[in-house]
C-alpha cells in the first residue's frame, strides 16, 4: 500500500529531513553550537589556522556551553545522550577540526578515563575544572615509534617505594603544550596504567610540534618525561592494561564520525554557493552537468554519512554500538569526507586554494583526522577480521 | 519582580520565506525564536538577577515567557527557557491562524492577566517576520499600564520603577516610568547569552502551560482578523551600490555618504 506523497519542501542542507530524526532537544543542543560556532569559531578561523594557534582563551568560553566532557554525567559535566555529543562535534567540525579536537581530546581522551577510571578524589580534583575550561587535559598514548601498534609502547612507570616513575616520550599530542595535566600511559611490571600527570611536575616536559600543515588551529605537542616522579595516586585505579586507553579512543573516534560529515558539509555549502554565482561562459558553473554530478554526490554522501552517524548514535545510547561499529563509521565518514573536500576544491577553482574559503583548510585537516584515532587502514583490518574471523595483526 | 518577556517563533527568517496563499506558511516550515526576542529575554533574565544580587530589592520572582503560535511554537518557548527563563505559557489554537497584531495583542494580553500579578512585559520592537511593530503598544494599552518603546539600554529597576535610555533619530531619551509597564527592546540592548546545555536540559523540566482561546474566556469573534493581506508583491532586487573610482577624493566621498546615512 502507498499513499500520494504530501506536497514536501526539498532542502539542498538537508535533503532527507534528517533534522525530523533528532528530538527538539537534540536539535535546540545542535543549535547552540552552530551559533556558538558562526559567531566565535568562523570569524577567527582563517587567522588561527595561518597563524598555527588555537585560541586558548576560548576553552573557559567552550566551557560555558556545556560542550567540555558534555556526555559525563555529574562532577559539572552535562550529562547528554550520545546523539547530542556527535552533533555538538559536526557543528564544530563544520568549523574547524581543530576545534572539534579540542573538545574530543578534553572530554573523551581527558576527562573520560578520569570519569570511568578514576578516585572520587581525581573525579573531584580534576572534572570540574576541566568541564568549566579552565583545566585543559591531554591524552598521552602514541609514541614516535607506536602509532597503530600502541602496545609496543617504550613509556614505563616503576615503583619506587609508594612513588612511581615514568620515563619515556610521547608524540603526536593534541593539547599537548597548553595542557595543565596529561593522562599518559605507561607499561609497568602489572600492565599498562594510566597516569595523571600535572604540569609541573618536575621531569615532565612538553614541546610543541611546528611546521605542520594541517590542524594549525591546534596544539600538537611532544611529552616528554624523564626521571618524572609522581605519587601513589597519580595513577589511574580503576584500569590495567591496553582496554583502558582502546576504550577512550572509541569515545572520541565517536565524535570523529559525526566531526568528518560536518567538514564535509562546510566544503559542500561552500561549493553549492559558488556554483551558483560563478559564471563561466555567460552560464552559473552549478548549471553544468559536470559541476552537478559532483554536487550531487557530495550531497549523496553526507545524507548517507550523517544517517550513519545517526544509526550509530542511537545503537550507542542503547549500549549496542561495538568498537567495530565505530570503525565502520570512521572509515567510512572520514574518507567520504576527504573526498568531498578535494571535489569541493575542484568547483571552486583557483579560490578554492585560498584560505578565503574553507574548503582547503578542510581538506588539510582531514589528512590528520583520516590519520589520528586509528588510521583507516586499521580500522579496515579491524572489520577485516570481524566478518571473516582471520587476523590480519595482532 | 515578576517579569513577562513575549516571545515569538517564526520561520526561519535565515531560510528563504514560503507562503501560504497571503500569508506566511508557518507549519512543515524550520522555525526559530524570533532572533530580535533574545534581546527581550535576555534583559528579562538580566534585571531579575540584578535585583538578586543588589541591595535592598529581594531577588524573588520569576521570568515567564508568553507566545502564541502552533504547536510548533513549543521551540520558541523552550528556547527562551533553555537560556534561564523560569516558565512558560503558550497559546495555541487553529482559530488563531492568520491572526493579526490587534487579536495577538489582545491574547497575549488576556494570557499575561490570567498568568498573575507582573510588573514588566518586555517584547521585541518588531517581529522579524510580520514587521508590524504595532504589538507591544497595544498590549500596553489592553493591560492598561504605560508604555517605552524601543528602549536601547536598561539603566535600573528597583521598587516600582526602571529607568531606561530610549533610542531616538538623533540621541536618546532618558525615561523612568512606573511599573507596571511594557517595555519594547532594540537589538543590541544586551548581548544575548548563549543557550547552555545544562539549561537546555533543564528547560525540559520546567513548567509549560499550553493554553486554547476558551482557558483565556475569548471567543472566535473577539480574535476575527479585522485586517486583510489583499496584495503580495516581491521586493525590488537591490540595485548594484555606487562605485566611488578613487580619484583622491574617495576618501571624503565616503565620509559625506557615511554622514547622510547618520552613520558618523
Amino acid at each position: 500500500m502507498s499513499t500520494n506523497p504530501k506536497k514536501v519542501t526539498l532542502r539542498p542542507k538537508d535533503f532527507l529531513d534528517i533534522d525530523a530524526l533528532l528530538s527538539p532537544e537534540e536539535r535546540m543542543l545542535r543549535d547552540a553550537v552552530r551559533q556558538f560556532v558562526t559567531e566565535r569559531v568562523n570569524p577567527g578561523i582563517e587567522k588561527w589556522f595561518e597563524a598555527g594557534e588555537f585560541p586558548r582563551e576560548m576553552a573557559t568560553e567552550i566551557g560555558a556551553i556545556g560542550l567540555l566532557g558534555m556526555h559525563l554525567e555529574g562532577y559539572g559535566c552535562a550529562g547528554t545522550n550520545a546523539v547530542s555529543y556527535g552533533l555538538a562535534c559536526l557543528e564544530l567540525e563544520a568549523g574547524d577540526s581543530g576545534f572539534r579536537s579540542f573538545v574530543s581530546v578534553q572530554g573523551s581522551l581527558a576527562m573520560f578515563p578520569i570519569w570511568k577510571y578514576g578516585s572520587e578524589e581525581q573525579k573531584e580534583q580534576w572534572l570540574p575544572g576541566m568541564a568549566k575550561g579552565e583545566l585543559i587535559g591531554c591524552f598521552g598514548l602514541t609514541e614516535p615509534d607506536a602509532g597503530s601498534d600502541p602496545g609496543a609502547m617504550r613509556t614505563h612507570a616503576k615503583r619506587d617505594g609508594d612513588d612511581w616513575v615514568l620515563n619515556g616520550t610521547k608524540m603526536w599530542i593534541t593539547n599537548g603544550g597548553i595542557a595543565d595535566l596529561a593522562i599518559v600511559w605507561a607499561k609497568s611490571a602489572e600492565g599498562v596504567k594510566g597516569f595523571i600527570v600535572p604540569r609541573g611536575t618536575p621531569g615532565f616536559t612538553t614541546r610543541d610540534i611546528h611546521r605542520k600543515l594541517s590542524l594549525r588551529a591546534s596544539v600538537t605537542s611532544e611529552l616528554i618525561m624523564e626521571d618524572c616522579r609522581l605519587p601513589a595516586d597519580a595513577v589511574l585505579p580503576g584500569v590495567t592494561g591496553m582496554k583502558g586507553p582502546l576504550s577512550c579512543l572509541s569515545e572520541a573516534r565517536y565524535g570523529i564520525i559525526w566531526g568528518a560529515m560536518g567538514a564535509a558539509r562546510s566544503c559542500y555549502e561552500t561549493a553549492l554557493e559558488y556554483s551558483k554565482t560563478r559564471k563561466q561562459f555567460d552560464t552559473p558553473i552549478g548549471g553544468f552537468q559536470l559541476t552537478q554530478q559532483k554536487l550531487v554526490n557530495m550531497m549523496v554522501e553526507i545524507n548517507k554519512g550523517i544517517l550513519l552517524s545517526l544509526h550509530l548514535g542511537r545503537m550507542k545510547d542503547e549500549g549496542n554500538a561495538a568498537p567495530e561499529h565505530i570503525s565502520f563509521g570512521k572509515l567510512n565518514n572520514v574518507r567520504e569526507a576527504i573526498k568531498i573536500a578535494r571535489e569541493a576544491r575542484t568547483i571552486l577553482g583557483a579560490n578554492g586554494i585560498t584560505l578565503e574559503y574553507p574548503v582547503i583548510r578542510h581538506a588539510n585537516n582531514l589528512e590528520s583526522v583520516l590519520t589520528y584515532e586509528g588510521t583507516s587502514e586499521i580500522h579496515t583490518l579491524i572489520l577485516g577480521k570481524a566478518i571473516t574471523g582471520l587476523e590480519a595483526f595482532s | 519582580m515578576n517579569i513577562v518577556v513575549c516571545v515569538k517563533h517564526i520561520p526561519d527568517p535565515n531560510l528563504p520565506a514560503e507562503m501560504d496563499g497571503k500569508t506566511l506558511k508557518r507549519e512543515g516550515v524550520q522555525g526559530v525564536m524570533d532572533p530580535g526576542d533574545e534581546f527581550g529575554v535576555e534583559a528579562g533574565l538580566q534585571i531579575k538577577e540584578r535585583l538578586a544580587t543588589g541591595d535592598g530589592e529581594s531577588g524573588e520572582g520569576e521570568v515567564t515567557l508568553v507566545s502564541m503560535g502552533p504547536a510548533a511554537a513549543m521551540e520558541a518557548v523552550r528556547r527562551g527557557l533553555s537560556m534561564g527563563a523560569d516558565k512558560g505559557v503558550l497559546v495555541s489554537d487553529d482559530v488563531l491562524k492568520g491572526s493579526d497584531a490587534l487579536a495577538t495583542a489582545k491574547v497575549l494580553s488576556a494570557a499575561i492577566q490570567k498568568n498573575g500579578a507582573f510588573d514588566l512585559v518586555i517584547a521585541g520592537v518588531e517581529s522579524t517576520d510580520g514587521y508590524t511593530g504595532t504589538l507591544p503598544g497595544t498590549l500596553a494599552e489592553f493591560l492598561g499600564v504605560p508604555h517605552v518603546s524601543t528602549v536601547k539600554e536598561i539603566v535600573s529597576a528597583d521598587g516600582g520603577t526602571l529607568k531606561v535610555n530610549r533610542q531616538t533619530a538623533d540621541g536618546y531619551h532618558v525615561v523612568e516610568v512606573g511599573l507596571p509597564a511594557v517595555i519594547s527592546v532594540t537589538a543590541g540592548v544586551n548581548e544575548p547569552r548563549y543557550a547552555s546545555f545544562k539549561g537546555i536540559m533543564a528547560a525540559k523540566k520546567k513548567p509549560v502551560e499550553q493554553l486554547s482561546l476558551s482557558d483565556l474566556d475569548l471567543s472566535g469573534d473577539d480574535v476575527a482578523v479585522k485586517q486583510e493581506v489583499t496584495e503580495l508583491s516581491k521586493a525590488e532586487e537591490r540595485e548594484g551600490g555606487e562605485i566611488i573610482e578613487d580619484d583622491g577624493s574617495a576618501a571624503a566621498k565616503i565620509a559625506d555618504f557615511l554622514k547622510e546615512a547618520k552613520v558618523i
